[in-house]
């Protein structure tokens, strides 16, 4: 299958199969007017499969929010149909206005005007606290599942 | 300039040196008299508190500073709707530090983001309340003579008692700690505890229901009460809540140097009669609680004696 190459933009690879289509809601893709193709179960020697996401235009992408739903995958910054960047992710060391806190008794529940933080507390079991009362974040997905 | 919200913001080794120097403010309390002449200690209590607002406050006085500052919600700016953060930063304009109890969680790390001057968490609903632990700590250390090597018994509500975590969260970085919890099922220590501090840590320990059952080996007895409102069912209660009451008969198997303590305040769960057993120290912990936070104010203002 033939996808046209970007001239301005970006390429986000190996992200795990099945992971594309919540990338691509997480950073609404589905709200830009440029052309995004979304390629799953792409033929991949490391891990069997894998889903690219291509975007053709130079938008202002939020890595650490791609880095959260699944590290590992790599952006690629093409300008004049050259790669200039290329980024391999890893779980960000702090959410910032990416997730929310769920806790009542947290003051961010009552002052909203706090950005929302959350540092990650435990790489091994993917576990990010808020930084405020150390609430566990509760995922708005189920991590490295596909679906 | 630092503050203190959680009792992670100070290495052993500062516990160390915050408890050496209560203890030379208690010997020698003239050299202290004035080292914090002309400073201002504001204290911000959006709900209420006896022991610790006085314990921050007879802290600022005897250091020859003086206070400022509300006791509840409704005579401060808040009950208008101000926020956390605009109240820290007013208030760093008049005061050189600040003692602020709260009932939403992290509400003192908000406050010290904006304040411009050291804010100390006096407390923060269930969360943290870090200078509880460092009252706790200096009486184990006074009491003991050490904070390492020996046995601890935590007892009764262990499930939302956050003193009991804080506490063992600090007293786990010590060498030769083992814990005892005794606690009713329903309130057993939180997984996460368990998990993020005891287990991850391989710490000792045993778990019980029983406070008769491992009360002669116990060096320390950390006290807490079991609350009706915990429990489930009425029936669970009632069956329950005179196992976790310390009596002198419940004392008769303990170590002579077993140094009993409580957060405070009591309901029951200490009988009145333990209170002149040489063991209870839980009064000692409030008047020490004064002296590390004494300590712990000159540190955070960079003066001394």
């Amino acid at each position: 299958m033939n996808i046209d190459a970007i001239n301005n933009g970006y390429v986000i690879d190996h992200i795990k199969a099945g992971s594309s289509m919540r990338i691509y809601h997480f950073l609404n893709l589905d709200k830009l007017d440029c052309c995004v193709a979304i390629i799953k179960n792409v033929p991949s020697g490391k891990t069997g499969k894998k889903d690219i996401i291509k975007i053709d235009e130079l938008i202002d992408l939020d890595l650490d929010a791609i880095g959260y739903i699944d590290p590992g995958v790599t952006v690629n910054v093409i300008k004049n149909g050259e790669i200039i960047k290329k980024s391999k992710l890893e779980l960000p060391k702090e959410l910032r206005g990416i997730i929310s806190c769920n806790n009542p008794r947290c003051i961010s529940s009552t002052e909203q005007e706090l950005p929302q933080v959350f540092r990650l507390a435990d790489e091994e079991n993917i576990v990010y606290r808020c930084i405020y009362c150390d609430a566990k974040a509760e995922h708005k997905f189920s991590l490295y599942s596909s679906g | 300039m630092r503050s203190l919200i959680s009792i992670h913001d100070l290495s052993p080794d500062e516990i160390d040196g915050l408890i050496a120097t209560a203890n030379d403010i208690m010997a020698n309390p003239d050299d202290y008299a004035d080292c914090c002449r002309r400073k201002k200690l504001a204290t911000l209590f959006y709900e209420p508190s006896t022991r610790t607002r006085l314990s921050f406050e007879s802290a600022m006085l005897e250091l020859g500073g003086s206070v400022i500052g509300f006791s509840e919600a409704t005579s401060s700016s808040s009950a208008k709707g101000e926020s956390v953060s605009d109240t820290a930063r007013t208030v760093g304009c008049f005061a050189d530090i600040i003692a602020m109890r709260h009932p939403k969680e992290g509400a003192p790390l908000v406050a010290s983001i904006s304040a411009g001057v050291p804010v100390i968490n006096a407390g923060d609903g269930g969360h943290n309340h870090p200078t509880q632990t460092l009252a706790d700590l200096i009486t184990i250390s006074r009491e003991k003579g050490r904070l390492g090597n020996m046995t601890v018994g935590l007892c009764g509500d262990l499930k939302f008692g956050r003193t009991v975590h804080s506490l063992i969260d600090a007293l786990s970085r010590y060498a030769g700690i083992k814990f005892i919890m005794i606690s009713p099922d329903e309130l057993t220590i939180p997984d996460y505890v368990m998990q993020d501090i005891i287990l991850k840590r391989n710490i000792p320990y045993y778990e019980t229901g029983s406070l008769e059952e491992v009360m002669h080996e116990l060096d320390i007895l950390y006290m807490t009460r079991v609350q009706r409102e915990r429990f489930f069912n009425e029936a669970d209660y009632i069956r329950l809540k005179d196992s976790y009451v310390l009596t002198p008969e419940k004392l008769i198997s303990a170590k002579k140097e077993l140094a009993v303590l409580h957060p405070l305040p009591r309901v029951n769960e200490i009988s009145t009669s333990v209170d002149d057993d040489p063991r209870a120290c839980y009064f000692k912990q409030v008047l020490y609680g004064k002296f590390i936070r004494m300590a712990l104010i000159m540190m955070l203002l960079e003066v001394n004696k």
